[in-house]
Parts: structure tokens; sequence; C-alpha cells
């Protein structure tokens, strides 16, 4: 599959990167090198491809680290002419590696999904991005006019601005926003990669698991498995936000401990009090604990966590943790999609309750009820926000218990004056319906 | 088409039996109306759990479905106005009293719609089901007014009680449902009230010069040859 | 042959029916949303756990035939 393997270092996705601007085609055929010839019989490449992904061991950059080889053969089985969706939506606010891959890598992604479309017949390729990300959309739009061979028999590659939302970018809300519905999920049961976008089997992959796709192509699985480590090949893109010197997005190897992410971004500006790993969907895990932790799903599942879509945030001990979580558990309620009441009023209650513990009207009768709700909330909606919610909520009452039970007595802290870290961006257009 | 109950020239049994299932069907269909809003307005008790409201509602709707039922096949075997039986569903096309008894049709036709897509709910789904149901509302003024219009019994007491207790009936229901109902369209709710309510006081100012009046037989379109004769002035 | 009770949420407005009809298996929560017990519905249940899936309103409650997982 490739001519000669580059070595096994970093950067990988993100070589060549420069300081701004979108890397040029030629700039990326000369770095990477040209996209594989694909053989002339379809099933030849297509099963070579899914060989080669089967054997790096690739799973899905979005969150679910789905191992892509099953995903890619599931498409392919299915009857009807398939559909790709590369998935750059990211609604995750602390997460921003999809956006930077589309801004400055368009390339990358383009060729990954291409290379599966070809492997499951894809008539038609979506790129899907968030309406507000238009940096990222005018890049992606640009690149595909620069490419030739999309106009030679290759599949109908489209972009499409999806609405902005938390919920917005999870599977379902993508195909039923692309089959004229709103970005909410459906919650049906038949799963996309039978039935999805125009009824079609839909492959949709994160746009950083098809821009590995599009090297492992190149260089094959073996190179894409010398880096990595404890069980889990291959780098990926972590989005390290907080109190660190230069908060960005950093791709690490697999099993890279915290503690190296952080010193690769100039190290923390504060003492640490925790990490929040994965997400509002994630979990806290104190930071002595934290800095030791490799990133790597085996190792962070011992301690209930995942990298989910690749988010690690630092959060310092000047700042208020029952605040924080209090913001985004109101924020992450104004999220929900409105479609279940579980969610809707589950999430409503955790966060007016997070709210009253940390004025100091609620006491520890409130914080055993935000635990009562949060475990209520999970398994019962049309998607996993409310599972998602709960998990962050209740591990942070764990990590931070010791805060929250001193506010629920005596009331909001120094820390609370504070504007709060985490983000929580605000829709230009009202996103909740009533 | 006629039987040979009873050998007179006058109504026979089947007359007196499609009144009397007639009315029973508008009694039990206003029930269902009462039913239908105490079920979706949630009420429940532990004496009343919300599964036996909806089950009395589905109960009393097939039931008035069978008096129905009835009620048109007897008034199709009767041979004193010899109603075919088609004009039960297609409206307005019969020589008996057409516009009143086509009321009966219309709302016998809704009725069936009702009905079938309730049956059918499982395969038809929920949003087909919930927007034919809505006509079920419109399917009790239509039967209304075809037993005022039609109804030989109009003029008795018990009669104009009857059906003073229906439309107080609806009129209550159709009143709580729009107070507490849609919370965003408020137009729209007050709209149904409106109508609900000028329905109520339209029949009442209606009656006295329409079924309640002299000679309403032949001004509703009964066919001459079924007409008592006209009571003969003494000459002066 | 074993069945599970499925609740579709965007469909559910919290009638509550169900609970009341197969309590065995359903309790409301807070705002009236139903909590299912996740263990299959045994034989003596099956009539009554049907029952509670037609009284739906909404239809959001299904009974679901599935095979015994083989393991």
């Amino acid at each position: 599959m490739s001519v000669s393997a580059p070595p096994a270092t970093l950067p990988r996705l993100l070589t060549g990167m420069t300081s701004s601007g979108a890397m040029t085609l030629d700039h990326h055929f000369e770095i990477h090198g040209a996209l594989p010839a694909l053989a002339r019989r379809r099933r030849d490449s297509a099963l070579a491809l899914v060989n080669e992904l089967e054997r790096s061991g690739l799973r899905g950059r979005g969150g679910a680290a789905f191992p892509t080889a099953v995903k890619v053969t599931a498409v392919a089985a299915a009857r009807g002419r398939a559909v790709v969706v590369a998935n750059g939506c990211e609604g995750e606010p602390a997460s921003h590696k999809d956006r930077l891959l589309l801004e400055r890598l368009p390339h990358l992604v383009i060729d990954g999904a291409l290379l599966v479309a070809h492997a499951v017949d894809a008539g038609e390729v979506v790129i899907a991005v968030d309406e507000q990300a238009t940096r990222a959309a005018r890049a992606t739009d640009k690149a595909l006019r620069e490419r030739s061979d999309l106009s030679r028999g290759a599949p109908r590659v489209r972009l499409v601005t999806v609405p902005s939302g938390y919920v917005s970018g999870q599977e379902a809300a993508i195909v039923n926003f692309l089959n004229g519905g709103p970005a909410k999920p459906t919650g049906g049961p038949t799963p996309i990669f039978e039935r999805g976008v125009k009824g079609r089997p839909t492959l949709m992959n994160n746009v950083e698991t098809l821009a590995h796709v599009a090297l492992i192509a190149r260089h094959g699985a073996a190179w894409f498995r010398a880096l990595g480590a404890y069980g889990e090949p291959g780098s990926t893109l972590v989005t390290l936000g907080g109190a660190v010197a230069q908060p960005g997005v950093f791709e690490i190897e697999m099993g890279a401990s915290i503690a190296s992410l952080v010193d690769a971004a100039g190290g923390p500006t504060a003492q640490l009090r925790a990490f929040m790993v994965g997400g509002y969907a994630g979990t806290w895990v104190p930071a002595d604990i934290g800095y030791q932790l490799p990133l790597s799903p085996d190792e962070l599942r011992e301690f209930g966590a995942s990298l989910g879509a690749g988010i690690v945030f630092a959060l310092p001990s000047t700042a208020c943790p029952v605040a924080e979580l209090a913001f985004v558990a109101r924020w992450l309620s104004g999220q929900s999609a409105g479609q279940c009441g579980p969610c809707v009023y589950g999430l409503e209650a955790i966060a007016a309750a997070l709210e009253q513990v940390r004025v100091g009207v609620g006491g520890e009768g409130t914080l055993a009820q935000i635990r009562r709700w949060a475990a209520l909330a999970s398994g019962r909606g049309a998607c996993a926000h409310p599972d998602g919610v709960a998990r962050f909520i209740t591990s942070g009452t764990e990590v931070f218990a010791e805060e929250l039970v001193d506010h629920a007595h005596r009331g909001p802290c120094a820390g609370c004056v504070q504007r709060h870290l985490l983000p929580t961006p605000v829709a230009p257009t009202a996103q909740r319906a009533t | 088409m006629s039987l040979p109950l009873a050998a007179t020239v006058g109504p026979s049994a089947y007359w007196y039996l499609t009144r009397s299932t007639g009315t029973m069907a508008m009694v039990l269909l206003t029930l269902s109306v009462v039913l239908g809003v105490i079920d979706v307005q949630r009420y429940s008790s532990t004496r009343l759990p919300r599964f036996i409201v909806d089950g009395m509602h589905r109960s009393v709707s097939l039931l008035a479905v069978v008096f129905l039922v009835v009620h048109i096949v007897t008034a199709a075997l009767d041979s004193f106005a010899s109603i075919p039986l088609i004009d039960a569903v297609v409206p307005f096309a019969g020589s008996y009293r057409p516009l009143w008894l086509g009321l009966g049709a219309a709302s016998f036709d809704l009725v069936i719609a009702v009905v079938i897509t309730s049956l059918a709910r499982k395969r038809l789904g929920y949003r087909a089901w919930r927007f034919t149901h809505w006509f079920a509302y419109a399917s009790w003024p239509l039967a209304l007014l075809h037993g005022l219009g039609t109804g030989s019994d109009v003029k008795t007491t018990w009669m104009i009680a009857i059906s003073g207790g229906c439309i107080a009936a609806v009129l209550f229901s159709v009143c709580i449902r729009v107070a507490s109902g849609w919370p965003g369209q408020v137009g729209l709710r007050t709209a149904a009230a409106g109508v609900a309510v000028c329905f109520a006081g339209g029949v009442a100012l209606w009656l006295p010069g329409g079924p309640l009046g002299a000679g309403w037989a032949k001004r509703s379109g009964t066919p001459t040859s079924l007409l008592r004769p006209a009571a003969v002035r003494s000459p002066r | 042959m074993t069945s599970r009770l499925r609740v579709n949420w965007i469909a559910c407005e919290a009638h509550g029916m169900c609970a009341e009809l197969l309590p065995e298996r359903i309790t409301l929560d807070d705002w009236g949303y139903p909590i299912i017990d996740e263990r299959p519905i045994p034989p003596e249940l099956e009539a009554h756990a049907r029952r509670a899936a037609d009284a739906c309103p909404t239809l959001a409650l299904a009974l679901a035939a599935e095979r015994a997982r083989r393991r």
C-alpha cells in the first residue's frame, strides 16, 4: 500500500501545518504523497483498504471510538447506494480539532472521505460543518474546488452547514437534518448504516478519523501502529484548554500521559485542581491522579473516564468547581433538543439544584437529589445527551464533593464571582424549541 | 325493501327502533365526547385511574357505533320512509329530508373514519390517528342537528330535555378542553370556544322556529306522500 | 423467547397509563415519565405488558419479543 513509510514519530496529521491558512493541494501531495491509486476493480481496492484499517486498529475519533473497519464493512454490506458523511460539526465547545482540520488541512479529510466512499461504493459524500464555523467552511469549499479528481466520475462531494448546537452533531441529528428535518436526534430503531440519508446506508465518520484513513491508506497499518501504547495504536488529536500556557490542539501518541500533554502546552499557569477529560459528556479526574493518567481508552476506563472527542481541560485551583459545574449544567440543559421528558425536566432540575447549592440555598439533601436525578436521566432519552450530562455531573459531585458541601453550608466562595472558565457559547439564534 | 313486521299503514316497529337507537346513539356519542375530554385532560384519582377513563371512552364509543348501526339498519328496513342504506354514507343524496338526513350521514362518515383509524392505530402510527381524531369533535354537532332535523320526537319534552342535556355536557367539556389545552394558541382556542357557544346559542334560537315550529315535517323535506293531511278548517 | 419493554422517549408524553397497568415493571419518575425495569417480562406478566403497550395513547411503549441471547 505504501511506497516508503515515514518514520514513526509525531507529527503525523499535523505535519507541515503552517501558522495560518489552509494547506494547498500541491503542498499536501508533496508532504504525504499522492492518493493511493485505486485498483481498477473496486472490490479489490475496497477490500485492501478495509483490511488495512482492520490491521491498523483505527477507532473513530468522534467520541464513540467505534472500530472504523467494522463500520465501513457494515455499510458496504448494506443494501442500496451508500452515502458518506464526514462529520465536522464538533458540538463540544471545548473541542477545536475538527475545525482545525477543516480550516488548515482539509485535503486530509477529503482524501479520507474519497477513500471510504470508494470502498463502500458511495454515490455521494457530504462534509458537514457547524454553520458558525465560517472559516472551516470557506477553507473546505476552496479545497474542494482545487481538486480535479472530483470531476472525474468520483462521487459527488458537497459541503453542508448544520445549525449550531451541542446535540446537532449527533449522528442521527445530522442525518435528520440532511433529510430535511431539524438537526435533532431521532432515536429510531434502524441504525444509519442500514438506512440514513435519503433512506440509504450511511457511513458517518468524524473528520479526524478520515484524516487517519488518508494516511493509513498511504503508509500502511504497520506504520500506524508504530506509535501508540497501552494497546491503543496510532496518534490522536487532543484539544487542551484551561490553565496552561499555550492551550490549543495537539497531536499526541495514544497513551501519552496528561503530564506530557500539559508540558507540550508550556506547562500549567497555576496550581491545578482537576482535569476534565472527554468534554461535557466526560468525567473529572483530580489533578494529582490526572497528571500520570495515560490517555488511552483502556487506562482511562479504569477511572470510569474516556477521551471522548479528544478533550482535556485543566481546571486551576483558583477557579470555583461548583460554579463551573453549575454554569455548564445550565448550558447543557438549554442544549437539550427538547424532545424527551426525562432529559428536559431532569437536566433542568439538576441545573437549578446546582445553582441552589452554589449560592448556599440547597443543602446536602439537594446534593443527594442531584445524584438521584442524574441516575434517572441516564438511558431515558432518544440520544445519549442526558447520559453524558449525568456522567459529567455525577463525576463532578464525586471529585468536588468537598467544595460542594462547603458551598451548601456557606454559600458562594471568592472564586464564584470570576467569569467561569469552561466555555458555554451562545448561539446567535434560539436553538431550543419551546 | 320491507319485511312484513306489522301490516299497518303507519310506522312499524322498525321506525320506533330507529328513533330510540338514534337517541341512544346521540346520548352515547355525547358521553364519548365528555369521556374523551376527561381522558385528554388527564384527570385521575385512585378510584378512577387513567386507564379506566381511557377504556371507558373506547368502550362507550364502540357502543355508540353499535347503536348507530342498528339505527341505520332499522331506518333502512322500515317501509314507511323507504330510506335506502346508501343514504347512510352518502350525504344529501336521498329523498327523505335530504339536508337533515345528510347531516347524519356526514356524521356517520366521520365516525367511521375515527373508528377505523383507532382500531388500526398501531399500523397507522400516532400522527395519522391523532389528526383524524380531531374530526370526532365535528361529528357531534352534525349528529345533533340531524337528530333535531329528522327526529319525529323533537317536540316532546323528554327529547328536548335530552338534547339540552347533551348540548350542555358537550359545551361544558369543550370549554374545559379549550381552557387548558394548547398553551401557545390563544387565538385558536378562543375561536373554538366562540364557535361552541355560538353553536349552542344558534340551536336554541333556531329550535322554536324550526323543528319545534309548525309544519316542520314539510319544511324539512319530507316527501309529500308521507305527510299527514293538513287539518281542514271547518268553514265559518 | 423473552419480551422486553421499550420506550420511544420522543413520543412519550407522560400519560402514565403504563404504570397503572404494569406496576410490577413500571414506575413513574418525578415528572410522570416511566422508569422501566429492564428485566425481561416473564410469561405470567406478558398479557399485562401487552395491555400496557396497547393502552399508551401515543404508542410510545412497545413490547419487543427477542430471542434469548446466546452467550
